[in-house]
């Protein structure tokens, strides 16, 4: 009974993450809902659409390889940090929708993984990219600046500037007030020495790519070439405006090492096609187990059916990224989802050849039929872990979608399967 | 009891194998594997033109822009596909508007370039995967069936599967190194996602026939372990026989009806759930046999 309920739950859920957006029964219109929850702190929200991948909407995939062999290994993690802020920003201007954005650090370089859904002009996006950060030092040019446009920049710029870093009040403990230290170059020094003599008193604004971050006031002449942006920073934003300074004083050179590019087109022909094939393949199932096992053979249909749903619902959940490979996986599951109902079912006959009441034959039949179903899926769980960590991109969708279906089909070729086989056996 | 005497024909089967396996094993000597750019480094463009292009003019007219195409393959719809060393977006750009002068609109339909270094860790990692694959399966198949009695030792029935796997990868690989040579068909990631997938699949039906193995061995033990592996594999011949189909009708459809991007991954795995089957009955069995027997 509780299983029972349980399975119906599940089913509702699958069911409802499965709806069309929005559809209309009798004149009436029906929305699918969408998830919107906050699970201990964090956000959880979906829209419930299939993410597809770029293989399937159109869109680039970039790779880029950073040098960061000129920069010294102490500030090497700075300088990570301030290039994917950097690539990010100049994303963000390019206004794509959902971006992906991944650092994958090898041994002793970096790279960035950037996928770009929907972009039309690659050579645009590739451009943006690439550019680096453009740090400048500006004074106003009037007694009272109201706008960006009062300041005008000074000959000191990211290149004088050594690094920034988070400093704490009363030395490095962490407790104090959070504050930015900037540490310049020997010129860079020299340059700021003479402009904080110049300009004591006045505002010493610092732009990033045009865009004002900062504007502290000069207090006095500094001549050691470390300076302090002291003020009611919260440590999230210390550190974020370090980071933005890093941008331009730590430049790293990054070069592209992998591009794909795929037309939107070519995707709409695949999902249509393997959307097609997918309704075969299920077809041709159906058939061969009713054909094969009879009426328990519907009953596993059944089990399929909702493991297409829940697997599906799964995908959404997660979310898995769809690829074309990853659906290819999936129908391929699907003839697999069957099998340790194939290994029950036979085990159910031989038991009931060997002189068994039917319905212990039925029980045994799970029971016996366990070892060569668990070992059969560990080692597909063992190649699709393989392949998920070997893999990117297409090859990780295909390991996540087999993994999802090799332990979805473990319930309800087991679980559900045997409570409609009890369901509709024990009388 | 009756039962057919498989493991009689031990050595037919091998020479079986042998026979698909040897011509694979020459193409690989010989003409050895057509890698994509995955593996070599290199830019794939594919292209559609408004008017028909000649594949040999397309090579000169990028050699004027320093580009070395090697080779171009017309498909129908004016659609070409360019394969060179590795090019950037903005030579592909200067490319596309020098076609576009002779051609009419050139429409870029794809665009991927791999550098080297990318390559040469795909390599590496392929191997890699398929040995760490084989050990997992060898050390979860001799702790899966650790309740082997003795004098059998269940470490042979993991190998006895993990050789099985191997001569389905060694067909497979074999295969395609002719489709290589014979039909232009490259190997790239996609290829070793489905071998690895078979790595998986293959063991399914050795393992519900050792299964079989483990539970009559204490139940037989007035028989040799010839003729209950005989007796294990009819039992078992139909839900091999059964799992593997369920699989191989899904393929088909996916081949039939799926489209031409993934054609040759759904070919790999094709052949290597077909041959994952025949291997387990009529390799992985008679090696197990062969190998226990050996003391007695």
């Amino acid at each position: 009974m509780r299983t029972s309920i349980i399975i119906s739950a599940c089913l509702l859920v699958a069911v409802l993450i499965n709806m069309p957006p929005q559809f209309s029964i009798a004149g009436r219109k029906f929305y699918r809902p969408s998830i919107n929850l906050n699970l201990l702190g964090k956000p959880f929200v979906r829209d419930l659409n299939f993410k597809l991948g770029l293989d399937l909407q159109g869109g680039t995939h970039l790779v880029y390889e950073a040098d960061t062999s000129k920069i010294p290994d102490a500030d090497k993690p700075q300088a990570v940090l301030a290039t994917k802020d950097n690539i990010e920003r100049r994303i963000n201007s390019l206004g794509v929708s959902e971006p992906l954005i991944q650092v994958a650090n090898t041994v002793n370089q970096f790279r960035l993984i950037i996928e770009l859904p929907g972009v039309s002009d690659v050579t645009e996006a590739i451009n943006t990219i690439g550019q680096t950060a453009q740090l400048e030092f500006r004074l106003p040019t009037s007694a009272s600046p109201s706008s960006i446009l009062d300041f005008a920049p000074t000959d000191l710029t990211g290149k004088d500037l050594r690094i920034a870093q988070v400093q704490f009040d009363g030395g490095n403990q962490v407790g104090g007030n959070p504050s930015i230290g900037l540490e310049f170059t020997s010129e860079g020094g020299e340059k700021f020495a003479k402009i904080t003599r110049e300009n004591t008193g006045k505002q010493l604004a610092i732009f990033l790519d045009g865009m004002p971050l900062t504007a502290p006031v000069i207090n006095q002449e500094i001549t050691d070439g470390k300076a302090v942006i002291t003020g009611n920073f919260a440590l999230e934003e210390a550190k974020r405006l370090t980071i933005q300074l890093n941008a331009g004083a730590l430049p790293v050179p990054i070069k592209i090492i992998e591009q794909r590019t795929i037309g939107a087109s070519l995707g709409n022909e695949s999902i249509s096609k393997s959307l097609f094939a997918g309704i075969i393949g299920y077809l041709v199932i159906l058939l061969f187990m009713v054909f094969n096992y009879g009426f328990k053979g519907v009953l596993a249909n059944v089990a399929l059916t909702i493991y297409i749903l829940l697997s599906l619902s799964i995908f959404k959940l997660i979310p898995v990224t769809l690829t074309l490979a990853g659906i290819a996986g999936f129908i391929l599951s699907v003839g697999m989802a069957v099998d340790a109902n194939i290994l029950i079912f036979e085990r159910i006959k031989e038991e009931i050849r060997w002189g068994r009441p039917k319905r212990a034959a039925m029980e045994l039949g799970f029971h016996r039929a366990w070892t060569s179903v668990r070992d059969s899926n560990v080692s597909s769980l063992i190649t699709a872990g393989i392949l998920f960590w070997f893999g990117t991109g297409s090859v990780r969708g295909f390991a996540l979608t087999l993994i999802v279906g090799i332990l979805v089909s473990l319930f309800t070729s087991i679980i559900i399967t045997r409570n409609l086989v009890r369901a509709f056996y024990s009388k | 009891m009756n039962h057919f005497p498989f493991m009689k024909y031990k050595w037919l089967y091998f020479g079986f194998s042998t026979l698909i396996v040897i011509p694979g094993i020459i193409s690989l000597i010989m003409f050895g594997l057509r890698l994509s750019i995955d593996f070599t480094g290199g830019t794939l463009l594919e292209i559609q033109t408004k008017s028909p292009a000649q594949p040999a003019q397309i090579i000169e007219l990028a050699k004027a822009q320093q580009i070395e195409i090697f080779s171009v393959q017309p498909s129908p719809d004016n659609i070409y596909l360019l394969r060179s060393k590795s090019i950037t977006q903005e030579q592909s750009n200067l490319l596309k508007t020098e076609l576009g002068k002779n051609y009419g609109e050139v429409v870029e339909k794809r665009f991927e370039t791999v550098g080297p270094t990318i390559g040469a860790e795909l390599t590496q990692k392929s191997f890699l995967a398929v040995i760490v694959a084989s050990v997992f399966i060898i050390i979860y198949l001799a702790w899966s069936f650790k309740s082997v009695p003795a004098p059998y030792t269940s470490w042979k029935f993991g190998a006895s599967a993990v050789l099985a796997l191997l001569h389905d990868v060694i067909v497979v690989v074999g295969i395609f190194s002719l489709f290589g040579h014979f039909f232009k068909v490259e190997i790239d990631a996609l290829f070793i996602t489905a071998l690895l997938t078979i790595i998986g699949f293959s063991v399914h039906d050795t393992i519900v026939v050792f299964d079989r193995v483990r539970e009559n061995l204490p139940k037989m033990p007035k028989h040799t372990f010839e003729e209950i592996v005989d007796f294990s594999i009819t039992e078992t011949l139909n839900r091999s026989l059964n799992t593997s189909m369920t699989v191989v009708l899904t393929l088909t459809s996916l081949l039939l009806f799926g489209g031409e991007t993934i054609r040759w991954f759904v070919v790999a795995l094709l052949i290597g759930i077909v041959s994952g089957t025949y291997s387990s009955i009529f390799n992985a069995s008679p090696i197990l046999v062969l190998w226990e027997n050996k003391h007695r």
